[in-house]
């Protein structure tokens, strides 16, 4: 997959050029193209001389980076405990089994994204759906994928 | 405006009461995360735009402010209007203009939109008497709910940076640290450790920096009180903070928060370029020696850099993974620095204490954990919220008197606590009271305050089995006993849950847990087994049911529950739209059959059954 290369270069720009900056370019790489690209890693490891081994190790050790491109939709089902305890499972179910997705599967035409979260916060309205960054409270399971294909 | 002297600031607390006695009247529209979720961004808009069209009497466009979560977060939407405290639940759009016209205009109250008790329809008015907010003292949470987290002068109006400006005319750092030695505060993050004797430790190492970090991390499942905190009132964190850098002696810090708190990040950003303006962090601030300087750092997601040194590697950039602490982080920190890390609600709570004194903080609270704890209320309870009490209120008058008990006429089964760090205690435990200590010696802790309430239709087996996952997907895989023990013992309690294990499993998931216990590296893995060894010390014969009779008796795990249509079923092929195996067959108007060969037991059926139709058996 091309990425433009000007945003990369725009992006480590931004931010303070020392081997501590890294875990908050590569934020800024995740929200700009929805993953890592290999290039990008590069091109930051070279630049803050942090080697690339071990961007590749933060890459993978922090639940927020994603090596492979997600989708133009990220659902994100919350596992929170109140979540859990209010059928989060039930809701994950109907979700996986509408967009034929397990959790951290992208769908081929890069439509959505499926994921599971620990927990977002917002227990008081358990179980959680978040379709992008649009929080759905109460949800009950055969709601979820309407929710899902709305937005 | 630059603010240099405590003077001036005094000069400017005048001005800004001034000009918000000014309005007459306020209205505050709850924009925490439960209301935002039901769409009261939509309501404040409506505000605005039905404000400008035309004028009310007495009513400026001023007067509507967003504020951060007031707490009753079950009743959201909710729309309160100053003075009088009058509390609007479950306010719908279409409702503002109505609101303007009679509350506003006219003084009137809007019965149908007031909170009525679901136990005898009383109707409260002022929000300040209704149960769930009259048992509460709040001290962390004092400005949440009642103040634009953005305007600057809302939090000096009510008394914003007096505690800062009281440590750098009357105090000397010494005196700031026995104040808050004295007044016996100790760390909301969970390990209770005292806050000022770790505030003297690091002041009394010789170095050339130290560092002061806020915990924002806030990875406890169930717990959002931090959330509230930085989005609702962060001014109230750095004042904490600030505090604490002359106390100690730092110039730089950091605030971390986690990844999944865009809007914490957002306010405290805002909250931090103001207060820089404003001259409370910088150079000299307020015309003093003392300069201070803070940053954001933003999680990756793991729930690991809750813990302290993993935390400070992730500040630093790195992986993070825990040290062992021979030396605690107090002495060699970030960098290798002297640092304090304290949490979000701690320091929150530290320009009250040096505003009103540490005896008034010994006065409230118990003897050995003073002061107030904050708490989010969730699960199987009807007043789900953010709460704040007073230390020492017991379990029952938490759930029963502000969370107004079970819903849907359950029985209450066990509250969890401390997240995965902390167990599950059951009914005959409600009265202990809540402190650091009690909640330890009883099996679970205090944690940072997630309060998770379970109904009889939880499994303490499958709820621990749930805590075991979720710490084997976060330990970070440094030692060995986190990493591979807590994979065992998620693998036998699946067992059990599955009804394949046997009582000698059982004895051995216990030796199992001791070992982790004693070799963990980090608090992750040593109290890891906590959920499992909670719930077999209270709920035994659960676990007993699952093994010997292959039953479930909270009617939660699959492998052990059959769901059954009974005759009251009306034929309205709810549940047959929504079973994701196809199992379930009938026609309209017709009595519905579940095929247990190929039914997986998920329970959707259940829960969209609005007839009572489906048992567990």
């Amino acid at each position: 997959m091309n990425i433009d290369m000007n945003k990369v270069t725009e992006i480590l720009e931004r931010n303070p050029k020392e081997p501590g900056a890294i875990i908050a370019v590569l934020q800024d790489f995740q929200r700009e193209f929805r993953y890592l690209p290999v290039p990008a890693m590069v091109k930051a490891s070279e630049l803050l001389h942090v080697p690339l081994s071990k961007v590749y190790s933060i890459a993978t050790f922090y639940n927020a980076f994603s090596l492979t491109p997600r989708g133009e939709k990220v659902i994100r089902i919350c596992k929170g405990t109140a979540c859990h305890i209010k059928g989060a499972d039930k809701i994950l179910e109907q979700i996986e089994a509408g967009l034929k997705l397990k959790p951290g599967e992208t769908s081929a035409d890069m439509k959505y994204t499926v994921e599971v979260v620990n927990c977002v916060g917002a227990c008081a309205m358990a179980p959680v759906l978040i379709v992008n960054d649009k929080y759905h409270g109460k949800v009950r399971c055969d709601q979820a994928m309407g929710k899902v294909k709305r937005g | 405006m630059h603010i240099d002297t405590p003077k001036k600031l005094e000069q400017w607390r005048r001005d800004c009461r001034k000009r918000q006695d000014s309005l007459k009247k306020k209205i505050l529209v709850c924009l925490g995360p439960g209301c935002l979720a039901n769409g009261s961004d939509k309501i404040l808009d409506e505000f605005k735009k039905v404000l400008k069209d035309k004028k009310a009497k007495d009513v400026s466009l001023e007067a509507v402010k967003k504020t951060g979560c007031h707490g009753f977060c079950a009743q959201g939407p909710m729309v309160v209007i100053e003075p009088g405290g009058i509390f609007y639940a479950k306010v719908k759009k279409s409702n503002v203009a109505e609101i303007i016209e009679k509350t506003l205009e006219k003084g009137e109250i809007i019965d149908k939109l007031l909170y009525s008790d679901p136990d005898n329809g009383h109707k409260y008015t002022d929000y300040k008497e209704i149960p769930f907010y009259r048992h509460q003292v709040r001290i962390s949470l004092r400005n949440c709910g009642q103040i634009d987290p953005d305007n600057i002068e809302d939090y000096i109006a009510r008394g914003g940076y007096a505690g800062l400006a009281k440590v750098l005319t009357d105090l000397r750092p010494k005196e700031v640290i026995e104040t808050i030695k004295k007044s016996g505060l100790r760390g909301r993050g969970g390990g209770g450790f005292p806050t000022g004797r770790k505030w003297e430790s690091c002041a009394q190492i010789e170095a050339p920096i130290r560092y002061v970090i806020c915990n924002g991390d806030e990875g406890d499942p169930g717990a959002f009180m931090d959330r509230c905190i930085m989005e609702g009132d962060p001014h109230s964190v750095l004042e904490g903070m600030i505090i604490c850098a002359y106390a100690v002696g730092s110039r730089e810090g950091y605030i971390y928060v986690r990844e999944e708190y865009p809007l914490a990040v957002i306010n405290l950003q805002k909250a931090i370029e103001t207060a820089r303006e404003y001259g409370f962090l910088g150079e000299k601030i307020l015309g003093s020696d003392l300069s201070f300087d803070i940053r954001i750092s933003r999680g990756g997601g793991a729930f690991v850099c809750g813990e302290s040194s993993a935390l400070m590697k992730s500040v630093a950039g790195e992986v993070g993974e825990p040290r062992a602490k021979y030396i605690r982080s107090v002495q060699k920190g970030l960098h290798d620095q002297p640092t304090v890390l304290n949490n979000v609600e701690t320091f929150a709570t530290v320009p009250v204490i040096i505003d009103k004194g540490a005896d008034w903080f010994v006065s409230i609270g118990t003897p050995k954990s003073t002061g107030t704890k904050a708490f989010s209320l969730a699960g199987k309870i009807r007043n789900t919220g953010l709460i704040e009490i007073p230390m020492g209120m017991t379990l029952r008058e938490i759930i029963y008197n502000i969370g107004g008990g079970i819903p849907d006429g359950r029985e209450f089964k066990a509250v969890q606590t401390g997240g995965p760090s902390g167990g599950c205690l059951p009914a005959d435990k409600l009265d202990l009271p809540v402190d650091f200590d009690t909640l330890t010696k009883a099996g679970s802790m205090m944690g940072s305050g997630g309060m998770i309430i379970m109904d009889d239709r939880t499994c303490p087996v499958e709820v621990a089995r749930y805590f075991l996952e979720f710490l084997v997907h976060e330990s970070c895989g440094k030692c060995v006993p986190c990493r591979e023990g807590l994979l065992q013992l998620y693998k036998y309690c699946t067992k059990i849950t599955r009804g394949e294990a046997t009582e000698a499993d059982l004895a051995l998931m216990e030796r199992l847990s001791k070992t982790i216990v004693t070799a963990s590296l980090c608090g992750l893995g040593q109290s890891g087994p906590n959920p499992f060894l909670s719930t077999v010390q209270y709920f035994r014969d659960e676990y007993l049911a699952h093994i010997r009779d292959r039953k479930c008796p909270g009617g939660v795990c699959r492998e052990l529950i059959q769901y059954v249509i009974n005759d009251k079923c009306t034929g309205c092929m709810a549940c047959l739209s929504v079973c994701p195996v196809g199992a379930i067959s009938g026609e309209k108007k017709k009595l519905h059959v579940i095929d247990q060969d190929k039914c997986d037991a998920c329970g959707s059926c259940h829960d969209v059954c609005t007839f009572a139709a489906i048992d567990i058996k």
